[in-house]
């Protein structure tokens, strides 16, 4: 049994690496990582406290291009004589996964919650979270997803070795242009704790209110389609079903009644509070804890209690 | 411009999810099928939109039974030219990715577009799967998509961002929210529809890399809890001591 697990370490170890790094740890086996990119050794090296014996690190390619990228696995894949690949199930995850699935024949389980049951079968979410499916990979090299957020990584050994590898990938076929991201934001799928907004904000000057919330908490901000529409929020904010899935320990709701397409995008949630002023907002039928009331009034106090139970020590 | 677009059937989003044979089968019972919305909305659409402005052809595929003509029917009545149905369950999605590439490889197609992902396994392989079986680029879950001769420039999402990039033709692209609208079809096109070639072909032989054991449902969330609005103190206290999320 070997596993390598990818991972894209771009803009530093984001802890959906982690958490894919101690998962596989827990398959069992020798556990390689494959990366590229330009992250220090030092900080690659870290990723032993989670499970890796070794990092091989590619320095020749960016990770843009998903046929490189493919290459690259592929070739770490034969190296270490790997049975199981795995991925955090990404947008990278989501181009080369498959491609990878094809080139080694090896079946794809995508969006893994987790860890494979006795019978080795794994459970993923279908029918957009409204029920799990249990996979069985038919092929002898297997490659797993994992869905954010599912499995807490766990630290207990020390620093391992990294090692210079090179695939000899093809030359990029994907001119990048551009690239935008935000600073210093948690990627949305990967918050524990998510303060969502709706209509019932009734227009982005009142968006102040939610961001106060979520700053008290630690949270990130997320938004329905309709508030992403109408161009009160971005677009990377909108959760739902045409927007991004999360499952955040932590959701709350506010002035979003809840239309079966946004639960679709966070009923893997842990716990979900609703705050809106309908009573038969149909969210008040997903979360586990209700706030019936205008989120004017509402918010403020929250937040101030919030800050209250910081400041005592939490 | 040959633009080849794969569909798939997936369950209307208001669809009651349950299932039968012991858990191992979805349960059709009353289930109304539609175009998976983001095969339809925003990788059919932005396929016309192409072919409106530089000429050429739409082709939709889709992997399955008899009756999903009636899914193949409409996007016809969108306003695709022909159809293609390869005859057999859509079992795994590298056995469909397979049949589709099959078909593509004999047919030289500038452009193959999908959803980013079918709304009833969430997936998001067969796109990527028929980009490695053609050896094509590929570019996920982009959401603007603009042709400027052979040379295709795209919006894509990416780990916390977005990238503008560009690639060469011919390549696979699967299609996300922002890419286009969705468009109603009227009657002349429905009409139209009922004329165009739809054609039938045999599936290849493929291994099933992968295979849904069985299926369960969540477990029903207990009731809300209702908290006094005025009483913030409490929610936050309960989120700490019960819930355990802060």
């Amino acid at each position: 049994m070997s596993v390598l697990v990818y991972i894209n370490s771009n803009s530093g170890l984001h802890k959906s690496a982690l958490e894919t790094v101690s998962y596989g740890k827990k398959l069992g086996g020798n556990l390689t990582v494959i990366t590229s990119g330009s992250a220090d050794d030092s900080k690659l090296a870290t990723l032993g406290k989670y499970g890796a014996n070794k990092v091989l690190v590619d320095r020749s390619i960016q990770g843009d291009d998903d046929q490189q990228l493919t290459q690259l696995i592929a070739a770490a894949a034969d190296s270490v004589g790997a049975t199981t690949i795995m991925f955090s199930h990404d947008l990278t995850a989501k181009a080369v996964a498959p491609r990878l699935s094809v080139r080694l024949k090896a079946g794809l389980i995508s969006g893994a919650i987790d860890l494979p049951a006795a019978d080795g079968t794994v459970k993923v979410n279908v029918f957009s979270g409204k029920a799990f499916g249990s996979v069985k990979v038919n092929s002898s090299v297997q490659i797993i997803s994992l869905l954010p957020n599912s499995f807490q990584p766990q630290e207990n050994g020390s620093d391992c070795a990294v090692e210079s590898f090179s695939a000899n990938a093809p030359a990029s076929l994907i001119k990048v242009l551009s690239t935008k991201k935000p600073e210093g934001e948690i990627p949305l799928p990967e918050a524990e704790l998510v303060v969502s907004a709706g209509r019932g904000m009734k227009g982005p000057e009142n968006w102040g209110m939610v961001e106060d919330l979520a700053s008290a908490l630690g949270a990130a901000t997320a938004c329905s389609r309709p508030v992403a529409d109408i161009g009160w929020r971005p677009h990377h904010e909108h959760v739902g079903q045409t927007g991004v899935a999360i499952r955040p320990n932590l959701y709350i709701a506010i002035g979003i009644s809840g239309a079966i397409q946004h639960l679709a995008g966070v009923n893997g949630s842990k716990v979900i509070v609703a705050i809106n002023t309908d009573a038969e907002a149909p969210f008040f039928k997903a979360a586990d804890y209700g706030v019936l009331g205008d989120a004017f009034e509402v918010l403020p106090r929250l937040t101030e209690a919030v800050k209250k139970f910081k400041a005592s020590g939490h | 411009m040959k633009i080849l677009v794969c569909i798939s059937k997936s369950p209307d989003t208001t669809s009651k999810i349950a299932f039968v044979d012991q858990n191992t089968k979805f349960d059709e019972n009353g289930v109304q099928y539609i175009i998976n919305p983001y095969d339809e909305w925003y990788a059919l659409v932005r396929a016309l939109e192409i072919k409106e402005t530089l000429g050429g052809d739409v082709t939709v595929i889709t992997v399955g039974p008899v009756a999903d003509d009636a899914i193949i029917r409409k996007a016809l009545a969108i306003g695709a030219d022909d159809a293609v149905r390869i005859d057999a369950d859509p079992t795994d999605a590298y056995y469909t990715a397979v049949q589709i590439a099959e078909y593509a490889k004999t047919n030289n197609f500038d452009l193959v577009l999908t959803g980013k992902e079918t709304i009833n396994y969430n997936g998001s392989q067969v796109a990527g799967m028929i980009a490695e079986s053609l050896n094509f680029p590929f570019v996920s879950l982009a959401t603007k998509l603009d042709v400027n001769g052979s040379t295709l420039t795209l919006e894509r999402e990416i780990v916390g961002g977005l990238q503008v990039v560009e690639v060469s033709l011919p390549a696979v692209v699967s299609c996300a929210k922002g890419m286009a609208e969705q468009r109603i079809p009227n009657m002349r096109g429905i009409m139209a529809a009922r004329t165009k070639s739809l054609q039938v072909v045999a599936p290849v032989s493929v291994d099933l890399l992968t295979t849904y054991v069985n299926y369960t449902m969540p477990n029903a969330k207990s009731t809300c809890k209702m908290i006094d609005p005025t009483n913030m103190d409490e929610l936050v206290a309960l989120l700490h001591n019960e819930a355990k999320v802060i």
